[in-house]
């Protein structure tokens, strides 16, 4: 193979040699290469297919930008589709794979789209495929589904490791090229927090490509000094490799640091990317501008590039794009591309300058002026260009510029549309206010000295602007030059989405008139480059097409985010386990020793049953209850929201929180509460405690413990500012245990310290404060949720565990058992306790049966909305109890309700089972049901209507209060 | 996004919850004759675009009911009060 | 003209010289029966209605930027029919049936592409409300299957089951749901009603509603004044500024929800899956990008754009669900007004304005409903009554107590 590797110059380091393959070729390069160099040092050209017909493609530019020489990186879990071979730095062992090509790169059959490409035109398939009707989701959409996409993205975990993290500075610069430099000298100088990010795997930008000179250095040396010296501020933190890919709310910045994405793998401990927010006070976009490509037939085939590019590969990497060159321009930076290859002793035919005239150095090559290529001959690689004057020039690879557009894009994040500069022929950021302004050619400043003094200017923070230092300016003249209309061939608008010249004034003709609607039909602009290249050509050709002009056409909207962003660099370490926080009740630890099996509830792993040796969830639960109601039971029921309240207006305030009252609640004794909702509807239910006369503890659902406790701050102040109350969360701080069944009093009482347990010193909804196992404090409540009689007891958290295991040990010779919260469902279900399933958002008080707890006396959330007669029609669905007519049938949740006589349909649908158990004690299965009108049906037969699991059994409506309807057992 | 708390200082956007319009005042009255006062404050909206107090719930802060004021078509942010001196002065931020 | 192959044939024959406009651009008159504010989804697609099922042909469509500029153009594309209750259900299975004939009805193709909704649950009692959910679609004889652990692996075998926060449990599956082509919905109908005579009249903006005596006159607008017999509403992100035209305060608040669309990847994922245990929903269009999105943002926005913690809070989700993503990259964000209504369900109806119409509250719900809607606001115009599939979607429901509240969140808008 020819090396196209120049014998000197570049910012590659010759003595590395570094091994990489590409489609499973060896091949070698520098450190200092990337990608794309080290292939066009090694003289390939073909790197990649276009989207639709597949056409052989090559490198484009030599960034950010690059649509065309797109590659699988990696393999494995670290697999990356659409990779950026402009952007990769490579590193020895680099692996890469072309992609949309089969069998291969070289001899792809999907270009034979290309012969059909006639009828391809833009939006041509919204009008076929239509017929016959099946044919779309079973023949035509799966073909376009395998043949549309890029690379294919890995169904491996990814290995690696991401990071987040945040950053505030008095200034940001984006961007390290001269302008850059000299806005974050001047920031750092006059003192503030600054940081240089920039997205190249070296700062310097431009400098690190072109070959002028500032203040009597190269540019390259120029920048080295001030870089020396940023370095050397604690104030400044450099960032290379790091990518501002977004611009929100509050100058707030997102980015994205390749910390390991230039090794094969990233060290132990480092993660691969890593996410940054900046927050600046001020920020400079200096992101430099992007030289735009022309339309012209072949203008695609691999080898034409941009003449930045061209020369960058030459300057910064010693890697020649060919050994004969012709350069296009209507600018006169195609100008420096030629002298500059032509210093490299690359041979340059000529410039073909669309101008008439131009006062550019041509040093010494053939200007043909008033010409433009029309076509360029050569399939997978270039073979020569024919003129608009029909000269045929041979060479291997064409430079072309079409001028330069300012990177707007950040500056237009937050909505605000770039205005078009005539003189410029680009469009330029629109005004953001001071936080945020851009500098240099990103705001349209194209010559360098511009650029430097702009810099300097925009980066001052306090005092006397820098010194600018001197330097010697290249022309800078451009005139249009969007689209080679004589040109035969495809001439491509957007590369890798294959849209052409000629599609947007078809659009047009269309209809498809305005910017937006003409990107959509085509697909322009929507490819993984987002426009960059390709749209401000394309919106020329549309103004043309429309007759109007460019500023009246306007842009597409620029969007975060600037460069694509692997999905793991946003979600940084929150993946996997870690995805969201793991809240372990303070009896953990015991519940846990006596093998309880745990199940996530919201965040919290609740214990939810504590199987024997050979027991299913369903046996396990089972033996829990029929312990629990035979002799004695402890739970974990910590996770209930503990709200403590206090305050001479504690009681006023519960009264307005819950629609019941609680201002009257003697001290020492608990009341079950319920609270609705503004619009009437229940929100949450719990026991509320009085301790003194303004001391209550608040307990919720675990479910809405976090939303009620901010309700009630809202509540507080918002609407009654003037309570005097106050409340806090107590739910971690409290360790709680209910202790049921008949043996739990007998349990209890050997470890509670100097009190007599009784129906008289604790009557059934005591609430006591009072000390166990010789002296912690602990609070005891006579409520039961399982309908035995039954405590909850409450201890410090750090003595949760010992306290379980106390109770453990007091209650053996009673058969203790602890039961989780399978069983403690079995047995409200049994006792017709309502909870998650009936208090679901949609019912009120009356529905589930509580409708009398709603005070008419005084003003509380949700009383009057309550009274709408839709929330108080009798036809609404309430809350019974359903059960199987042959009591061996399973009943399942979820299953509808239909009148025996009703078939299926939304119109006979009479409700829901909303939970369903397991009954031990009456050995069946039995539900709670939301039914119409269901508490007048007590007693009817009713279809229990189950077909997403093809089951349907006859069940009876029934009370909701399955077992132990007289509450015996609760007294006893 | 940032807000500036009037406890905290200036937070990010993620720390807060909303609810809504801050302007809409909870009736005071029981009387039947009073609902459409209270079906007003529970349901409708000015919703405009443009400048909006808006209650947030420093939940991952200070815990504060804040009343933030800020133009919804551009996310200004003009200033920030608690809900508590908003109730105050009236519904005036 | 006929879209079919052979017109695409004979056009390429001819060099694409002759092809017509999808539809005219015509100057707006004096005077329609039917002004239509919003040229989207559900605006075209009353005007498509209004002129095909009901003969009302003089009709405009008035849109103050470009056509199917707003949500039904930065929508995540998916249909579904899986909702819960009684007032929703049926409305959301015409739609889906709308949609099954759609393409051929006008005659365009917007890629309906049945691929199934997958939503998965992590928790028995998620578990238990798809099976609520899932008998109330099946009772009325819509499709819908509850997967088990086992067979939601068989299906995405790449999805985190392994090293979960949240193991996935189970799932709903709707197959008959899938994806549509959401630009080509609004073209499609566009190209359809301007057929029929409707005149679509784009950067037309309203700036007033004429009323005269409780009855609708007109609108002045960006083009000048308009007269019209009846005036429909349906800009939803907006409602509130339009009715506000006509003194009407809406149970609507406007918020902003991030969208965000991958760089293309040959086929990765089938259909349309949602996780369950945070926010986040994810296809792959037929370009090959993965189109996922999650949460609105929270606050009230009319900003088409959003901030990064919401990114952040998706693209975590979307790790969690299936950890092979970490490496594909999110190439764009954007963001939609949805007009978040008080109960998370829309409105379809009259309004006591004589002759003035609202279409408004679709949440983010609106791009499935889009046929349903056009066709139900078209009834509900032409006859001055809503249709039996609107009658739940009533604008009184609020005052009345009757909310269709599938999430149970209440008058909080931003939670449905």
């Amino acid at each position: 193979m020819t090396s196209f590797r120049l014998d000197k110059g570049g910012l590659i380091d010759r003595s590395s040699e570094l091994n990489f393959t590409f489609d499973g070729k060896a091949f070698t390069g520098h450190q200092g290469d990337t990608l794309a160099s080290a292939l066009i040092a090694n003289g390939v050209h073909l790197m990649g297919r276009s989207f639709k017909y597949h056409r052989p493609r090559g490198v484009i530019s030599a960034g950010a930008s690059e649509p065309n020489a797109l590659v699988e990186l990696r393999d494995g879990g670290r697999k990356e589709a659409n990779t950026r071979a402009t952007m990769v730095e490579l590193y020895d062992g680099l692996i890469a794979n072309s992609q949309n090509r089969w069998p291969s790169l070289d001899f792809d059959l999907g270009a034979v789209n290309s012969l059909a490409s006639s009828m391809f035109v833009a939006g041509f398939y919204y009008k076929t495929f239509m017929w016959p009707k099946s044919f779309w989701e079973k023949i035509y959409e799966p073909i376009i589904r395998k043949a549309a996409g890029l690379g294919t993205a890995s169904k491996l975990p990814d290995p690696d490791k991401y990071e987040k993290a945040y950053a505030h500075c008095d200034m940001l610069v984006i961007g390290s090229g001269p302008t850059g430099l000299m806005a974050a000298l001047a920031a750092a100088r006059s003192g503030g927090r600054v940081i240089l990010g920039d997205e190249g795997s070296a700062l310097g930008g431009s400098l690190l490509s072109e070959r002028e000179e500032i203040a009597g250095v190269s540019g390259y040396n120029w920048a080295q000094g001030v870089l020396a010296e940023l370095a050397s501020m604690p104030n400044v933190t450099l960032m290379p490799r790091t990518t501002v890919v977004g611009w929100f709310d509050g100058n707030i910045f997102g980015a994205i640091e390749r910390v390991n994405d230039h090794v094969i793998a990233p060290s132990p401990y480092e993660p691969r990317q890593r996410y940054w927010r900046i927050i600046a006070k001020r920020a400079v976009l200096a992101a430099g501008a992007e030289e735009r490509p022309v339309a012209f037939g072949g203008n695609d085939v691999p080898g034409v590039m941009l003449a930045s590019a061209m020369r960058t590969y030459a300057n910064r990497y010693a890697a020649a794009a060919g050994k004969s060159v012709v350069v296009f321009t209507g600018n006169d930076s195609g100008y420096r591309t030629a002298r500059d290859m032509q210093a490299h002793g690359v041979h340059v035919e000529a410039i073909i300058d669309s101008r008439t005239e131009s006062k550019a150095d041509a040093g010494g090559v053939p200007v043909l002026r008033e010409r433009m290529i029309a076509n360029v001959s050569g399939g997978k690689g270039v073979a020569g260009v024919e003129l608009t004057d029909h000269t045929k020039i041979s060479c291997d690879a064409v430079a072309m510029s079409g001028g330069w557009s300012p990177i707007v894009n950040l500056a237009c994040h937050r909505g605000a549309k770039p205005a078009w500069n005539e003189a410029i022929l680009g469009f330029v950021p629109p005004e953001t206010g001071k936080a945020f302004v851009a500098a240099g050619s990103a705001a349209g400043r194209m010559l360098l000295s511009e650029c430097l003094a702009d810099g300097a200017s925009k980066g001052t923070l306090a005092g006397k602007a820098l010194a600018v230092p001197k330097c010697r300016d290249e022309a800078f003249a451009v005139s249009p030059l969007w689209w080679v209309k004589q040109s035969t061939g495809k001439a491509f608008v957007d590369y890798q989405n294959d849209s052409t010249a000629k599609d947007l004034p078809l659009a047009a003709q269309e209809g498809y008139k305005d910017i937006e609607l003409a990107k959509r039909y085509t697909t322009t602009g929507m490819a993984t480059d987002q426009g960059k290249l390709g749209n401000v050509n394309a919106i020329a050709i549309l103004a043309e097409a429309t007759g109007k002009s460019i500023e009246q056409v306007g842009t597409t909207t620029f969007r975060p985010f600037y460069t694509p962003v692997a999905f793991g660099a946003f979600a940084g370490p929150f993946t996997g386990h870690h995805f969201q926080p793991v809240r372990k009740t303070p009896l953990h630890d015991w519940a846990d020793e006596l093998g309880a099996v745990f199940v996530e509830t919201g965040l919290w792993m609740r214990s939810s049953w504590f199987p024997l040796a050979g027991e299913d969830w369903l046996a396990s639960a089972s033996r829990e209850v029929l312990a629990t109601r035979n002799g004695v039971g402890i739970c974990d029921v910590s996770t209930l929201g503990k709200i403590d309240v206090q305050g001479r207006d504690a009681g006023a305030f519960l009264d307005r929180l819950y629609c019941n009252t609680f201002s009257t609640l003697a001290v020492g004794k608990a009341r079950y509460g319920l609270m609705l909702r503004e619009d009437g509807i229940v929100y949450d239910d719990g026991t509320t405690s009085r301790l003194a006369d303004d001391h209550y503890v608040m307990t919720t659902t675990t479910a809405n413990a976090a939303r009620v406790m901010a309700q009630m701050e809202f509540a507080h102040q918002a609407l009654f500012p003037e309570l005097d109350v106050t409340y806090v969360s107590v739910t971690e701080q409290w360790a709680q245990m209910a202790v049921a069944g008949p043996k739990s009093r007998a349990t209890l009482q050997k470890i509670v310290d100097d009190l007599v347990m009784s129906d008289e010193t604790v009557p059934y909804m005591a609430a006591k404060e009072v000390t166990v196992l010789g002296g912690v404090p602990a609070r005891l409540f006579r409520l039961s949720f399982s309908g035995e009689h039954a405590y909850e007891l409450a201890v410090p958290a750090d003595y949760g565990n010992m306290a379980a295991r106390a109770i453990c040990q007091a209650g053996e010779e009673f058969g203790i058992v602890p039961y989780g919260v399978e069983a403690l469902s079995i047995m409200r279900v049994e006792k017709g306790h309502v909870a998650g399933g009936e208090l679901n958002g949609t019912t009120t008080a009356a529905d589930l049966g509580l409708g009398k707890m709603m005070s008419t006396k005084k003003d509380y959330i949700g009383r009057m909305m309550a009274m709408r007669e839709g929330l108080t029609d009798t036809n609404r669905q309430c809350v019974v109890g359903i059960r199987p007519v042959e009591p061996g049938d399973r009943i399942r949740s979820g299953a509808h309700i239909l009148k025996l006589d009703d078939k299926p349909s939304m119109a006979n649908d009479q409700g829901y089972l909303s939970s369903v158990a397991w009954s031990p004690m009456l050995n069946m299965w039995i539900a709670l049901a939301l039914v119409s009108n269901g508490r007048a049906r007590h007693g009817e037969r009713v279809r229990v209507w189950d077909g997403l699991r093809g089951h349907e059994t006859i069940g009876e409506i029934c009370d909701p209060v399955h077992f132990d309807r007289e509450n015996k057992r609760l007294h006893a | 996004m940032l807000i500036p708390c009037p406890h905290c200082g200036t937070r990010p956007v993620e720390e807060f919850t909303f609810l809504g319009d801050a302007s809409v005042k909870r009736p005071t009255s029981n009387d039947p004759a009073s609902m459409d006062q209270w079906f007003d404050y529970v349901y409708l909206r000015d919703n405009p675009k443009g400048r909006f107090d808006e209650y947030a719930h420093h939940a991952g802060g200070c815990r504060a009911w804040l009343v933030v004021s800020r133009n919804t078509a551009t996310h200004e942010v003009y200033g920030c009060v608690t809900a508590r001196d908003y109730a105050k002065a009236g519904g005036k931020s | 003209m006929k879209y079919s192959v052979f017109s695409l044939l004979k056009h390429t024959l001819s060099g694409h010289k002759n092809w017509e406009p999808a539809w005219r651009d015509p100057a707006p008159k004096k005077d329609y029966d039917v002004v239509i504010v919003g040229g989207g989804g559900h605006g075209l697609a009353t005007a498509y209605y209004l002129a095909k099922v009901h003969g009302v042909k003089n009709v405009a469509v008035l849109e103050k930027g470009w056509l199917g500029s707003g949500n039904i153009g930065r929508n995540t594309t998916i249909i579904r029919s899986n909702y819960m209750l009684a007032g929703n259900n049926p409305f959301y299975e015409f739609s889906m049936k709308l949609w099954e004939g759609l393409e051929q009805d006008f005659n365009f193709n917007a890629m309906v592409s049945q691929r199934g909704v997958l939503n998965l649950c992590h928790t028995d009692a998620q578990r238990d409300a798809f099976a609520r959910r899932g008998n109330a679609m099946r009772i009325d004889g819509v499709d819908a299957e509850l997967l088990d652990r086992a067979a939601v692996r068989e299906m995405y075998p790449f999805f985190d089951y392994d090293n979960a926060r949240f193991p996935i449990k189970g799932g709903l599956l709707q197959r008959r749901g899938g994806t549509v082509r959401h630009d080509a919905v609004a073209w499609g109908y566009a190209r359809g009603a301007d057929s029929h005579g409707v005149d679509i009249i784009q950067n037309c903006e309203v700036t007033g509603i004429r009323i005269e005596n409780g009855k609708v006159k007109g609108v002045d607008t960006s083009r000048g004044p308009i007269a019209c017999g009846k005036l429909g509403l349906a800009a939803a992100g907006n409602s509130s500024e339009v009715a506000a035209m006509a003194g009407m305060r809406l149970p609507i608040e406007s918020h902003v929800l991030q969208a965000f669309v991958s760089e293309g990847l040959k086929p990765y994922i089938e259909g349309v899956v949602t996780f369950g245990a945070g926010h986040f929903y994810v296809s792959q269009s037929d370009k090959g990008g993965l189109v996922f999105g999650g949460d609105i943002d929270g606050y009230n926005s009319y900003a088409r754009r959003g901030n990064l913690p919401m990114v952040e809070h998706v693209v975590e989700a979307g790790v969690a669900m299936i950890p092979s993503i970490a490496r594909v990259r999110v190439l764009r964000s954007w963001g939609g007004i949805m007009d978040m209504s008080m109960d998370g369900s829309p409105i379809i109806d009259k309004t006591h304005i004589d002759g003035l119409y609202l279409n408004a509250g679709w949440c983010y719900g609106g791009f499935k409903a889009t046929p349903a809607s056009g066709w139900c606001f078209a009834h509900t115009i032409a006859k001055d009554e809503p249709h039996k599939l609107n009658a739940a979607y009533r604008l009184d429901r609020f005052r009345t107590g009757h909310m269709l509240d599938e999430k149970g969140q209440g008058a909080t808008p931003n939670l449905h």
